[in-house]
């Protein structure tokens, strides 16, 4: 089983429906002990850097991090994504998982922000996730942070600047786009993290 | 680079698309679903449902469209049409919508605007305004454009904008239905002011309109409904016509 973690943020119908789409065996869980029994985990997020303090306390990121060192291929979309790095200056005080460095920053005055709509990636190195993409695809954001360019991009997007769109460390993968709203790419992408 | 949206837009009574309803080999034309999924098919980069029927007791029958639509495409899916509290919303969304569009709601109650926003996120939450030229100013209507708000359209969008909303869906009344053009100045004048990305609406009748309001316009997005049910103008074949122009789109798709 596939589980779409719900800590109380945003909307998590459409992963759940993408993956149901993919035929895959998946469930939105809140349940600590479910995430734990998990084949593969997705977090899900969108919304304020704050809401994912509720991880936290709800006991989902002492399960998180526990499936993680087994090995558990995890994949966190937008604010999911931004939780794996140290942190966000969108909530300070609120910490990050740190699986990835740096810190996810504001987009600069001179762009539109929240960044929405179709952009193009630009592939930094080869992931399991593209896996039959073609080059350069569009896919959907809608954000108004965005986490630095570093080693372990695998995906980079150009808006106000170069942000990390996908990042990959052994079983660890973030997207900041949806892929869930991103037509046949997404699904397609949601299906190579599904046969990990 | 960013790409310029082009979103289609369902008008929904009962369970069915009122507005526009031509295609050809398409068994039920007036089937929102099987409308939605051809017009992603065909390159849609966003699909808009607004529910235009009245009566309250269609909730359900919207619910159920939502559900049935939300199925068949993996793009982004707005719902709007008489959403009027936070319950409501969450209704929609759970069906399976990724945004809500309020209007008359917002006007009525504008801290509607930061309930939705807190709870599902600014992205979440589009502010239709429904605006027509009175004096030399553009002037906010709701109730489907049959009641004066009394409001100045571009003030009512930046305190919209202050009040969380993620984007704003812009109708001219004086366009819509016309196949004139949008109104480019309306659509500069509240774009140019805001942050957050102004979906311009009403008057599209050809390609050549949406690189107007993309280039004089300033809009990030542009929607339109009967011409691309009649298939007057393919998706296709505009996104052509504005790559040609040089107006990134999202192709192919």
């Amino acid at each position: 089983m596939i589980a779409i973690v719900d800590y109380g943020a945003g909307n998590l119908v459409s992963v759940k429906k993408a993956l149901d789409w993919l035929g895959q065996d998946c469930a939105i869980t809140s349940d600590p002990a479910e995430v734990r029994r998990a084949r593969k985990i997705i977090l899900p997020g969108v919304g304020h850097f704050a809401s994912t303090a509720a991880l936290k306390h709800s006991g989902l990121q002492d399960a998180i991090a526990e499936a993680i060192t087994r090995k558990v291929p995890f994949l966190g979309i937008c604010v999911g994504m931004q939780w794996m790095f140290a942190g966000s200056e969108e909530s300070p005080e609120t910490r990050g998982l740190g699986l990835f460095p740096g810190t996810c920053a504001r987009f600069p005055q001179n762009v539109k922000s929240p960044h929405v709509g179709w952009n193009q990636l630009e592939f930094a190195s080869t992931s399991r996730m593209f896996r039959d993409l073609p080059p350069s695809p569009f896919v959907y954001f809608t954000h108004s942070y965005h986490a630095p360019v570093n080693g372990t991009t695998v995906a980079s997007c150009e808006y106000g600047g170069r942000f990390s769109a996908a990042v990959e460390r052994d079983l660890l993968f973030g997207v900041q786009f949806h892929p869930e709203k991103s037509g046949e790419i997404g699904l397609r992408l949601l299906a190579n993290f599904c046969a990990i | 680079m960013l790409t310029k949206r082009i979103i289609a837009c369902l008008d929904v009574d009962d369970g069915r698309v009122v507005k526009g309803v031509q295609f050809v080999n398409l068994r039920d034309a007036g089937d929102p679903a099987q409308l939605a999924k051809r017009h992603s098919e065909s390159g849609a980069d966003e699909i808009v449902l607004l529910d235009i029927s009245a009566a309250h007791q269609r909730r359900a029958t919207l619910l159920d469209t939502v559900r049935r639509t939300a199925k068949e495409i993996f793009i982004p899916f707005t719902v709007g049409g008489g959403i009027r509290t936070l319950p409501e919303a969450a209704a929609v969304f759970s069906a399976g919508a990724d945004k809500i569009s309020i209007n008359s709601s917002a006007l009525a109650d504008p801290t509607l605007i930061t309930q939705i926003a807190e709870r599902f996120g600014s992205q979440a939450v589009v502010v239709a305004i429904d605006a027509k030229r009175h004096n030399g100013s553009w002037q906010a209507f709701t109730h489907g454009g049959r009641v004066s708000s009394d409001r100045d359209a571009v003030e009512w969008a930046l305190e919209a904008e202050s009040r969380g909303a993620g984007e704003i869906l812009l109708t001219s009344m004086d366009r819509d239905g016309t196949a004139s053009g949008f109104d480019c100045e309306l659509t500069r004048a509240i774009a140019d002011r805001l942050h957050i990305p102004v979906i311009a609406s009403g008057g599209a009748g050809g390609a050549p309109h949406f690189v107007e309001v993309f280039r004089e316009g300033h809009a990030d997005a542009a929607l339109a409904a009967s011409i691309f049910h009649y298939g007057i103008s393919s998706l296709g074949d505009l996104k052509q016509h504005l790559r040609a122009q040089n107006i990134p789109v999202r192709w192919p798709c």
